[in-house]
């Protein structure tokens, strides 16, 4: 199978929901590499949808094994490209859900990056197991409202915090770090661009709202994708070699409420101001850790094209 | 000329010689000599490979995987746990048709934790699609290894294939072995090339979705491909044999079958007591024989029963149990006789769970208890001292 598509490497004609995230994240991704790469695919919502049988949307070559193996996947595909002399003319990319990456495939990941493969880990950061009816993951937010951690008399959503992935993967030594997000696409570019100019295991997480299990209209993908930036619960960040290098300033930051309000996920949170102030301190506390605020007014750097 | 080496040096020295561009393993007793030896081949450079050392079987079996997906030969060694941890990826593997080789140094399963033989772990992973090739000695495991790359890579097969091998006893022990030489090798396997594969100028998706309109003949093509697997080792058997100068490998071996009354079937390293019982006891006069199974997948069903439609006392001995249920080969065969005229009285016999010493002395007591009744299935050598007070 191969896709019949257009300009893309990630064509059309998948069958993702509207205004899903991670669709066109991927192609974002993929474009950026071109058609010299291989990309390895846990399983969940992106292989589901795009690689429906006996259609394809893929227009490199891709393969999808289980849930938990893509990095083990990819590092046999490097091996083998290594061992074939032709490794430094292909992008080699891992790719996963959030669950795949932080939680059932961390392992393989982690040994992985530790044997220092020349790979791209991109997570699609969904913060669920959406493949499966939104289910709690590692990497979902705290208070969220998951079918496995739901609100109730008991429960005021999911009760723990995102499991803090980059450092994670900053800890393991590589040799670049990034988190990005949907809402700013040509970002995703530039970050994949740079981690593939760099030789060595590299990580790159991206934010990617999904209509279906945040339950926001899907015709506001790009800006739910924008706020959680702009209110400080996702910073745009990079390390390189383990130094942080690269912060994403913002002019002007948003409560958090700004971001919360257009989400079902959320919706217990708006009548409690408690759980509004703790999810504040979230962002506060990634406001101050990074510096994500612009001090003086003459440089603004918040715009979509502008340097990090 | 003969060398004499251990099992798992023998079985390096086979992989070796048919060049795998890439190797992954993780260490579990007790496999390790066999890649410890391909690490040091790989360090000196007396095998140009990527040795790919990872965090667990479940990523070697995926590495091997993605190394034949991009049109690599590959290597990975495993027992025990470490197939069972694999046992996603080893049906993966097989279902995305991708002939990987594999050696099983076969050991029993955890609980009670014990790293001693039996065949547990690889009936475990029987109905995976896999190969399932069984050694008796040294020579015939570096045999099979090379005869397993050429059924798996098999344009037409397309199937990965597991040699067993009885841990500590093959992979430990001792034997003179004839090593082929690389011309040898070289003219009976040629280089592995694939229909399809991972490539950037024909890029094609690996591993699909695929619904109900599509899955069952996916599967039932690897249920197919299994018969073309029988009809292929006997040829390869006895292409091996022009080229090697040694019979090695095939369906089933019969050993003094013919006008045989009792005939015990095994598969392994058992085969060889079974067989210097056999000698024993023709000498006395008595008729009996062994027919070893050496393909356990597919299942030679035809050739166990032309082998054994004559027979009338025939006893399974099995190291591998269903718990539960009857053991698996036992099941099996006798599933062969069913609704057969004269079916031969078939009895059961587990026997070595864990390593438990296999004598002479029980082989010959399985003989003598082959009477015209059936056993329905007993475990050999159990210590009443150590069971319970309900089981005596
Ligand atoms: C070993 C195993 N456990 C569970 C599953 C079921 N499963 C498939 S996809 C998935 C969720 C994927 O979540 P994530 O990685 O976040 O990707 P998403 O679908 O959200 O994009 C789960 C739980 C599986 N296929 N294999
Ligand atoms: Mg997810």
């Amino acid at each position: 199978m191969t896709a019949e598509t257009s300009k893309h490497l990630f064509g059309s004609g998948h069958t993702a929901c509207a205004g899903c995230g991670q669709a066109i994240a991927a192609r974002l991704v993929v474009d950026v590499t071109g058609k010299n790469t291989i990309i390895a695919n846990n399983t969940g919502c992106l292989e589901v949808f795009s690689t429906k049988y006996p259609e394809s949307a893929w227009g490199v070559p891709w393969i999808h094994s289980l849930f938990e193996n893509a990095a083990a996947v990819a590092s046999g595909v490097e091996a083998a490209l290594k061992y074939l002399g032709t490794k430094d003319k292909i992008t080699v990319i891992s790719q996963a859900g959030d669950g795949g990456t932080a939680d059932i495939g961390l392992q393989a990941l982690s040994g992985m990056w530790e044997r220092g493969h020349d790979i791209l880990s991109v997570c699609y950061d969904n913060e669920a197991y959406m493949n499966t009816g939104i289910q709690r993951s590692g990497l979902t937010p705290f208070d969220t409202n998951t079918s496995t951690t739901p609100i109730g008399s008991q429960s005021a959503g999911n009760p723990r915090p995102k499991k803090p992935m980059p450092e994670i993967a900053v800890a393991h030594g590589l040799v670049y770090v990034a988190t990005a997000s949907v809402g700013y696409p040509r970002d995703i570019e530039n970050k994949v661009k740079k981690a593939v100019s760099i030789k060595g295991p590299k990580y790159i997480q991206i934010h990617v709202p999904c209509p279906l299990g945040w339950r926001h209209d899907p015709q506001i993908t790009y800006d739910i994708g924008k706020l959680a930036v702009e209110t400080g619960l996702y910073p745009l960040i990079e390390y390189e070699y383990g130094k942080l290098t690269g912060v994403r300033k913002l002019s002007k930051i948003k409560p958090v409420e700004e971001y919360l309000k257009f989400q079902g996920r959320f919706k217990h949170i708006l009548s409690s101001p408690e759980q509004i102030k703790q999810i504040q301190a979230i962002a506060d506390s990634n406001i101050e850790r990074y510096g994500l605020k612009v001090e003086s007014v003459s440089a603004p750097q918040d715009k979509e094209a502008g340097p990090l | 000329m003969k060398e004499l080496l251990e099992g798992s040096q023998a079985v390096a020295e086979a992989v070796r010689l048919c060049k795998p561009g890439v190797i992954s393993a993780y260490p579990i007793t007790p496999q390790t000599h066999i890649v410890e030896e391909l690490a040091a081949m790989v360090a000196e450079g007396k095998l140009r490979a990527e040795f790919v050392n990872v965090e667990s079987e479940h990523s070697a079996a995926s590495v091997v995987l993605g190394a034949v997906a991009t049109g690599v030969r590959a290597f990975t060694a495993t027992s025990s746990q470490g197939l069972l941890l694999m046992t996603e990826v080893v049906f993966n593997i097989a279902g995305m048709r991708l002939p990987v080789v594999m050696t099983c140094a076969n050991r029993s399963v955890s609980a009670p934790l014990n790293i001693w033989n039996d065949h547990q772990d690889a009936i475990t992973v029987r109905d995976s699609g896999w190969v399932q090739l069984h050694a008796e000695n040294i020579q015939e495991a570096l045999d099979l290894h090379i005869q397993a790359y050429r059924i798996g890579e098999g344009p037409k097969i397309m199937l990965p294939v597991m040699v067993n091998m009885d841990g500590f006893i093959l992979t430990h022990g001792l034997e003179p072995v004839d090593i082929p030489s690389q011309e040898q090798v070289d003219s009976f396997l040629p280089p592995y090339n694939p229909l399809y594969k991972l490539d950037v100028e024909n890029p094609l998706t690996l591993g699909p979705l695929v619904d109900p309109d599509y899955y069952m003949e996916a599967r039932f093509a690897i249920h197919d491909t299994h018969k073309d697997v029988l009809r292929l080792i006997p040829l390869i058997r006895d292409e091996f044999q022009k080229a090697f100068g040694r019979s090695s490998g095939g369906l089933v071996e019969e050993y003094r079958v013919k006008d045989a009354e009792k005939v015990i079937v095994a598969m392994g390293s058992v085969c060889g007591t079974i067989k210097d019982v056999v000698d024993i006891l023709r000498q006395k006069g008595k008729k009996v024989g062994l027919l070893k199974i050496i393909t356990y997948r597919p299942f030679p069903s035809l050739e166990i029963y032309k082998a054994l439609k004559d027979v009338p006392r025939v006893a399974i001995v099995e190291k591998a149990v269903s718990l539960g249920s009857y053991s698996p080969l036992l099941s099996e065969i006798r599933s062969v006789f069913c609704g057969k005229k004269n079916p031969p009285v078939i009895s059961g016999f587990v026997i070595g769970l864990g390593g438990r010493d296999i004598t002479i002395d029980s082989i010959k007591e399985i003989f003598k208890r082959l009477t015209a009744k059936q056993i329905s299935e007993e475990y050999i050598d159990l210590k009443p001292e150590l069971l319970g007070d309900e089981f005596v």
